[in-house]
């Protein structure tokens, strides 16, 4: 069905296996479209819940193991920063201004635009092949010399060879798999968990956590380990040249030309 | 190439049409069997209607989570200083014995119950959570009569949809549906710990709903109406939450 329409708009993973395969000045399509949808709604969901969870945490920054944590108990840590909350005793002398209606009025509209989103985007995965074709590593590249050589190539930033401008290395095989299939689940997992109407629900999935304010502690962890992603993979996208990666994301277009940055 | 695009056109037609009268058809379910919440409109109303309507379909009769005695909390944080205002203080000062809860809207009986009375029906205890939207918990045990025992004793109308609660704190007001205000967990509270409800945790009277969180849960009850509709109720959003910027359904 897709194909026959991709007569005037090419799309989906008719990726190149080797750069060699296509002329150094041709431009060709890189990215689904469907993976370029859901890639910047995901982006932009995930700004919003960024923003909204700093501003939701400014109100209690401590963090506690097990079900129950307030002023009046040990925190397991602090984050050093003043609160939006005179209750809270944050060691300064003023108190920020509460913005917790909005943000979490938007924290959980953007959690169900990303999760929606990215039930779609799994969904298609799956039935194209996406995952299998672009996301699993080929067996070859999984041994230790192959990763350990993708590893030390990154550390001194080299510039990516012409063939992963149409296809993803070992590194970012890996990690865009752990990502989509580890992170996500467990950030939108330990978030449900502070549900109490979620929890009367479905009570194994805080109790399996150590509680509620467990779940509050490792959903800011696993968000943590999302914010670190984030950074890692806008640097690796200036490495590898910034206007290409970004126009292969937005317009499908990539070209194999050496690029100026 | 005119063949596919003419094709491709009517299919999508087709598609947005479809796409469209579902939305239409599922707008119309959901306000029929009250899954849209008050503050359903504007910009977050999306999010908040799947939130509500998704949390009523799975949890509509779910209890909340019931811990043992010993996890309850040996320093439960009591976060509310006594209602500066004369009425309060009044009744504060004869030990409360003339706190009333008055009981109006769609209902056979209206009328007004003191905490003796509400005390003389079948008292019941749970070991339940607080949760604050901020962050931080505490595990109690909350003694009181179940709201359904009130609400049977007045007779409530069968097209009853909320229950609307007032503090004799000025402008501090909630509401919820009848699936919570049935919930056999939906306490009003006047215990806690074995003892009375301390006035920093909300006493001589606080509702407790246990699945939502702790906003919910108005601290000095002294009214209840039933109603089948919000809109009469302030800005019309449900409750003071909303006209605050905070959402009304708080299950979250």
């Amino acid at each position: 069905m897709a194909r026959s329409e991709s007569v005037e708009v090419p799309l989906g993973d008719h990726v190149p296996r080797s750069a060699s395969a296509v002329p150094a000045t041709t431009v060709t399509s890189r990215h689904s479209a469907l993976v370029r949808v859901t890639h910047w709604i995901t982006t932009l969901c995930f700004f919003a819940l960024l923003v909204t969870g700093v501003e939701i945490l400014i109100s209690h920054p401590r963090f506690y193991w097990g079900e129950t944590g307030s002023v009046l108990t040990t925190p397991l840590f602090k984050i050093p920063i003043p609160s939006s909350r005179a209750l809270v005793p944050s060691g300064y002398g003023y108190v920020l201004p509460d913005q917790n209606g909005w943000s979490r009025y938007l924290h959980f509209q953007a959690a169900w635009i990303a999760v929606l989103t990215g039930l779609l985007y799994a969904i298609y995965g799956f039935l194209t092949g996406h995952f299998r074709k672009n996301l699993l590593p080929r067996g070859t590249d999984l041994s230790w010399r192959a990763i350990s050589t993708a590893i030390a190539s990154h550390l001194h930033f080299e510039r990516p060879s012409e063939a992963e401008a149409w296809s993803y290395n070992v590194l970012q095989r890996l990690t865009y798999l752990f990502v989509i299939f580890v992170l996500f689940p467990l950030v939108i997992w330990t978030g449900l968990a502070m549900s109490p109407a979620f929890v009367s629900a479905f009570p194994a999935t805080v109790n399996v956590l150590g509680g509620q304010q467990s779940a509050r502690t490792l959903h800011f962890f696993v968000s943590l380990a999302l914010v670190v992603f984030l950074v890692v993979h806008v640097v690796m996208v200036c490495v590898a040249g910034f206007r290409n990666r970004m126009r292969a994301m937005v317009t499908a277009q990539a070209s194999a030309r050496k690029e100026r940055i | 190439m005119t063949d596919l695009s003419r094709r491709k056109l009517i299919i999508r037609g087709l598609a947005a049409t479809a796409g469209v009268s579902g939305l239409g058809v599922a707008a119309r379910l959901a306000q029929k069997y009250g899954l849209v919440p008050p503050d359903h409109g504007g910009f977050y109303g999306l999010g908040e209607t799947l939130t509500y309507a998704s949390q009523r379909l799975l949890t509509r009769h779910s209890m909340a989570r019931e811990f043992s005695r010993s996890q309850i909390s040996k320093r439960p944080l009591a976060n509310e200083l006594a209602p500066p205002n004369e009425a309060f203080k009044r009744l504060q000062a004869g030990g409360f014995a003339d706190w009333r809860l008055s009981v109006d809207g769609m209902v056979d009986r209206p009328g007004s119950f003191s905490l003796a009375q509400l005390k003389s029906y079948p008292s019941r205890s749970q070991t339940t959570m607080v949760q604050c939207e901020e962050g931080w918990s505490y595990i109690a045990e909350w003694i009181g009569a179940p709201l359904s025992h009130v609400l049977d004793a007045v007779g409530v109308h069968p097209q009853a949809r909320y229950v609307v609660y007032f503090s004799i704190e000025p402008d501090w007001w909630e509401s919820i549906d009848m699936a919570d205000a049935l919930h056999p967990q939906t306490f009003l509270t006047y215990g806690m710990n074995g003892d009375e409800l301390p006035v920093g945790n909300g006493g001589p009277l606080r509702l407790r709903v246990p699945r939502q969180l702790g906003y919910k849960s108005v601290k000095f009850i002294t009214h209840l109406t039933v109603t089948d509709s919000l809109k009469r109720f302030g800005k019309g959003l449900g409750s003071a939450s909303p006209e605050g910027g905070y959402a009304w359904y708080a299950g979250i």
